[in-house]
């Protein structure tokens, strides 16, 4: 089929060619990303009314199936209300800067061997800085809206996501300190072999701060002290309506994706199917692409961020900065020296 | 013109035109969103230069972290720049023979006679699997090993002169001990009164 | 060029080493110190200085020694100069502990900085390369503007330690902006490497002149001298009065290191070049300073402004350009700086609780209060008016021969008559000693270890006077 594209292209000229393919291999990736969040939602109001002893969406579509799509276009029908006295140019673009580094950390993400839109060196520096830029809309949007309400929010999230990153930072430093890369596809080949080779054994604390910090920096509950509706309504998108909001609602949900993702993919083992090395069930499940198993693991995660919402009451502000830098901090940085000693040592199964 | 060389003459005139505007707009809020469009483009060039760890960690570092605290402040702040602007006509043709005396002193030697295409010419292009973090990594931990351990020395002094600058004692703070906290039981807070059930009295 | 370092080669940084460490160990041993025995403290950071000092001694090199790739030098000079650091610094402690506990500055904080700022000297000593040039400066610099804000409630420190930031960041910014300039040209901040791509110049690259313009231009800013001299007075008045002990003579000896460093050992071969800067800075330096120094009332800015005439000194023997020039600026830097510990020394012996002894006036009739003490003030002002025998005379005269051997007669000149124009000021002192009656009668405060310093202090002034030989051969041999 990609034969078949390139023939069709090829009446353009070349620098036309190349930016339709770079255009198409884009929307490869945005178009399921953003099918996937709109069928989170529907799973998040799913999984939050099972957990309580309610069915949840069930009126539109067999088993409310098309509720996300309802309310897409209801959200697209709507009037953009822009409050009077906000910064029009930064209202609007917040939003869109909250979107646009959420989907383009997905660019260096693996989705198997060999699927990978841009295999760069250092991935998850990368990846690390376009997950701190999703701040920027927040801060943005709620210094542009003229709302107190959202400029509180704007500037809890400032700091929470700034003290966060420090202990996301020092976690991917032990990722990459076990892979000897900073390429994600290296991280995860260096996981082959069984699934106790996956890095979830010797980063275990790392494995736990990693994927809390990312549910903080997605500002998910029990983190969404900036969103806190008993206190702020809705936090920095308490003005905006229509579109505008649901971009902010796509990029929350991005983001949780791309965390479930890389949290499988630096500490689970990829695409690497979890029968690796047992002798009888590595055979009997090889013909699973690898893209499923990386699914199946991301899944675990998602279903995690929904389950935390629904059983956790939220954090207090003072108790969320206790936990970034009083423990987390802490505990990555004694955990680098450990690790250190570790790959020194050549520690066994992991390096070796 | 190759690619490459749009690509450079489109970042650097955006990050020329950015900087412009850091120091020239009123409102500080935007003067912080176009330096972080100017460290943008700066990556921009950088990746051009293949020092992509270099151009991602400008990204990570400065416009992740922090600009958004440059951000956080400014926005608390409520600037009034009314005071900062008096005698800016008075000061401003001085000002402006100074700045064009350093510009053309800059120009006469940091011209493209000294640091011209012919005297620095393009590194070679490395190959495809070539590290440009493994030889930034030999760089700083061989060659500059002892100034990088100065610079780890100067961030914990920095560490400590702020906290010194800053901590008051707890009894001036609204402090709450966590740990008395954390042993706090439901039974100490909340008391459970069994009662019989109780008929309306009508 | 990557060459793998062995362990070996981080022995000549033993001393440095060991002052981080100690650094490290009195910041956490003081987390669990109450005030009552915050002496602990006290003792280690003397402990730190003493034992710094006996492995310095050991480590001396007989010839220098480069290592860690040329970011790191150890010399006979290096040796010496942070000798004369510690026992400064320990001096420092000394005088500033009644003055601390007074103010209720006596924390750990104010050890731990200093320590530090020594560390940051010790670095800008023994520096090989423009980055560890630069990396010492700022530790230095950064735990000076904390020392000089730590007052937090005092007004007038916090001015003090704003302005020096500001000023002091921008001078940074201009060595950094110069160093770039000669990096630029020469290719490399290796100051070996850099001397010999001097050298081998022909005629000298206009982007080395700017560079060097530059560096200069930091260089005087750190040192205080005219016409970037604003921040002395300010900084010297406004900071506690410990800590201006502290800034008016540990950080002179590294100002000297890091001038020799960069412009006679990197920048050698341009001394045809510099030599005229320094001259212009020196010689405003020594009218300036001394001509000013007159008006003041404050003592304390009565010390900075004779500070920048005598950074004026400092410079004037090294635009010489001569070996007999540098060993007279080191001897000049050393000299000084013990006279300066000895001045604030005084201020701080006479200051208590609650009252500052920083006007001129608190040192009326000091004879009847304590003719001892009286005559230990006369011992320093006589040496840093340059009156034989104190040790201040050979000073500058060692530092007018180097002037006059390069041909310079007109620099020592002015220098001679603007000392004698500085006398007026030193003399001044003597006479609100000897000849006024006190205002301020109270007896003097100080404990028996700060008397008994301050007295080796002025004694050493002295005798250093009559028998300059020693301190002057030790000069000459690190210059070779």
């Amino acid at each position: 089929m990609l034969e078949q594209i390139d023939n069709l292209l090829s009446v353009f000229p070349e620098v036309v060619q190349t930016l339709i393919w770079i255009i198409l291999k884009i929307l490869v990736i945005v178009i399921p990303v953003s099918l996937s969040v709109a069928y989170i939602t529907l799973a998040e109001r799913k999984v939050i009314s099972y957990i309580q002893v309610r069915i949840g969406p069930n009126r539109v579509g067999p088993r409310g199936l098309l509720q996300p799509i309802a309310d897409g276009l209801k959200l697209i029908m709507k009037e953009t209300i822009i409050p009077s006295n906000a910064n029009k140019i930064l209202f609007i673009i917040a939003p869109v800067l909250a979107f646009v580094p959420a989907i383009a950390a997905f660019a260096v993400i693996p989705f198997d061997e060999g699927m990978i839109l841009a295999d760069i060196d250092a991935g998850i520096l990368y990846v690390l800085a376009m997950t701190s830029m999703g701040v920027y809309g927040i801060i943005i949007a709620g210094w542009a809206s003229n709302s107190k309400y959202a400029f509180l929010s704007a500037i809890r999230s400032a700091a929470q996501i700034v003290s966060y990153e420090i202990a996301m930072g020092f976690a991917l430093v032990c990722v990459l300190m076990a892979g000897g890369s900073l390429n994600l596809v290296d991280i995860v080949n260096a996981q082959q072999g069984s699934i106790i080779h996956w890095f979830w054994i010797p980063l275990f604390p790392m494995f736990i701060v990693y994927f809390l910090s990312g549910v903080a920096e997605t500002n998910r509950s029990p983190f969404d002290v900036a969103e806190g509706e008993s206190e702020l309504v809705a936090g920095f998108h308490v003005e905006y309506s229509s579109m505008t909001f649901s971009v902010f609602f796509l990029a929350e949900y991005s983001a949780m994706i791309l965390i479930a993702l890389l949290t499988s993919l630096m500490f689970l083992g990829g695409w690497l199917s979890p029968f690796q090395g047992i002798p009888l069930l590595e055979e009997l499940f090889a013909w699973v692409p690898g893209i499923v198993w990386l699914l199946l693991k991301t899944s675990i995660f998602l279903f995690l961020f929904l389950w935390f919402r629904a059983t956790f009451p939220r954090f207090r502000y003072d108790q969320i900065m206790r936990l970034g830098w009083k423990v987390f901090i802490p505990l990555t940085i004694v955990w680098i020296v450990v690790l250190g000693v570790a790959v020194l040592a050549g520690l066994g199964p992991w390096f070796d | 013109m190759n690619t490459e060389s749009v690509l450079f003459y489109l970042f650097a005139a955006i990050l020329v035109f950015a900087s412009g505007m850091v120091v020239t707009v009123k409102n500080s809020v935007y003067a912080a969103l176009w330096l972080v469009l100017a460290f943008f483009t700066t990556a921009g060039v950088w990746l051009l230069l293949e020092a992509e760890f270099l151009a991602i960690t400008l990204v990570l570092v400065y416009v992740g972290a922090v600009m958004v605290l440059f951000l956080f402040v400014v926005m608390m702040l409520d600037i009034d720049i009314a005071p900062l602007k008096e005698g800016f006509t008075r000061y401003l043709p001085i000002g402006l023979l100074i700045g064009a005396v350093i510009v053309i002193e800059i120009v006469i030697i940091v011209g493209p006679e000294r640091f011209g295409l012919e005297a620095m010419p393009a590194p070679i292009p490395h190959a495809a699997d070539y590290s440009n973090t493994k030889e930034l990594g030999r760089l700083l931990y061989i060659d500059y090993v002892y100034p990088f351990e100065l610079a780890a020395v100067i961030l914990v002094l920095a560490i400590i002169a702020a906290i010194v600058l800053t901590l008051r004692p707890k009894r001036w703070s609204k402090f709450v001990a966590v740990e008395k906290q954390l042993e706090a039981k439901s039974s100490d807070r909340v008391r459970v009164v069994k009662m019989p059930s109780e008929k309306k009295k009508h | 060029m990557s060459v793998p370092i062995s362990v070996s080669e981080f022995a000549p940084l033993l001393p440095e080493i060991f002052v981080l460490s100690m650094a490290c160990i009195i910041l956490l041993v003081d987390l669990y110190l109450t005030d009552d025995n915050r002496y602990i403290s006290y003792a280690l950071g003397l402990l730190t200085m003493g034992l710094a000092a006996v492995i310095t001694f050991v480590t001396m090199p007989v010839e220098s020694v480069v290592v860690l790739n040329g970011t790191f030098v150890n010399d006979q000079m290096a040796a010496i100069l942070k000798l004369f650091v510690y026992l400064l610094t320990a001096a420092v402690f000394v005088y500033s502990r009644e003055y601390l506990i007074a103010r209720s500055l006596f924390k750990g904080e104010f050890y731990v900085l200093i320590i530090f700022a020594v560390l940051g000297m010790m670095v800008m000593i023994s520096a090989h390369s423009m980055l560890t040039i630069y990396m010492g400066l700022e530790i230095m610099s950064l735990a000076l503007y904390a020392l000089v804000a730590m007052q937090r409630d005092s007004i007038q420190a916090t001015e003090a330690a704003m302005k020096y930031f500001v000023l002091g960041a921008l001078a940074s910014g201009m060595l950094l902006y110069g160093m770039s300039m000669i990096y630029g040209a020469t290719g490399s901040l290796d100051l070996k490497v850099i001397s010999e791509h001097v050298a081998g110049l022909e005629e000298k690259d206009l982007v080395l002149l700017l560079g060097l313009v530059f560096v200069i231009v930091g260089l005087a800013f750190k040192l205080g001298a005219v016409p970037f001299h604003m921040w002395v007075p300010d900084v010297y008045h406004g900071a506690p009065t410990a800590v201006t002990l502290f800034i008016g003579t540990a950080p002179k000896i590294a100002g000297f290191a890091m001038v020799m460093r960069l412009l006679v050992e990197g920048l050698g071969d341009m001394q045809f070049y510099w030599q005229d800067y320094l001259v212009v800075i020196a010689v405003l330096s020594i009218v300036l300073g001394n001509v000013i120094a007159i008006a003041q009332t404050n003592i304390k800015r009565m010390f900075a402004y004779s500070t920048i005439a005598h950074m004026g000194f400092l410079i004037a023997g090294i635009l010489s350009g001569t070996q007999e020039g540098y060993s007279a600026a080191m001897f000049y830097t050393i000299s000084y700086s013990i006279m300066s510990l000895g001045g604030f020394g005084m201020i701080l012996l006479l200051s208590r609780s609650g009252f500052e002894a920083d006007k001129l006036d608190d040192f009326k009739g000091l004879n009847d209060r304590s003719p001892w003490f009286a005559f230990m003030m006369l011992i320093i002002m006589v040496s840093m008016a340059g009156v034989p025998p104190a040790l201040g005379f050979y000073a500058k005269l060692a530092v007018l021969q180097a002037v006059i051997n390069a041909g310079l007669i007109w620099v020592a000149i002015i220098a001679v008559v603007f000392s004698i124009v500085g006398a007026f000021y030193y003399l001044r002192v003597i006479k609100l000693m000897y000849f006024d009656k006190a205002d301020d009668t109270t007896p003097i405060e100080a404990g028996r270890d700060m008397r008994a310093v301050l007295s080796v202090n002025g004694i050493t002034i002295l005798a250093l006077g009559i028998f300059p030989g020693g301190l002057l051969t030790i000069c000459v041999n690190a210059m070779l």
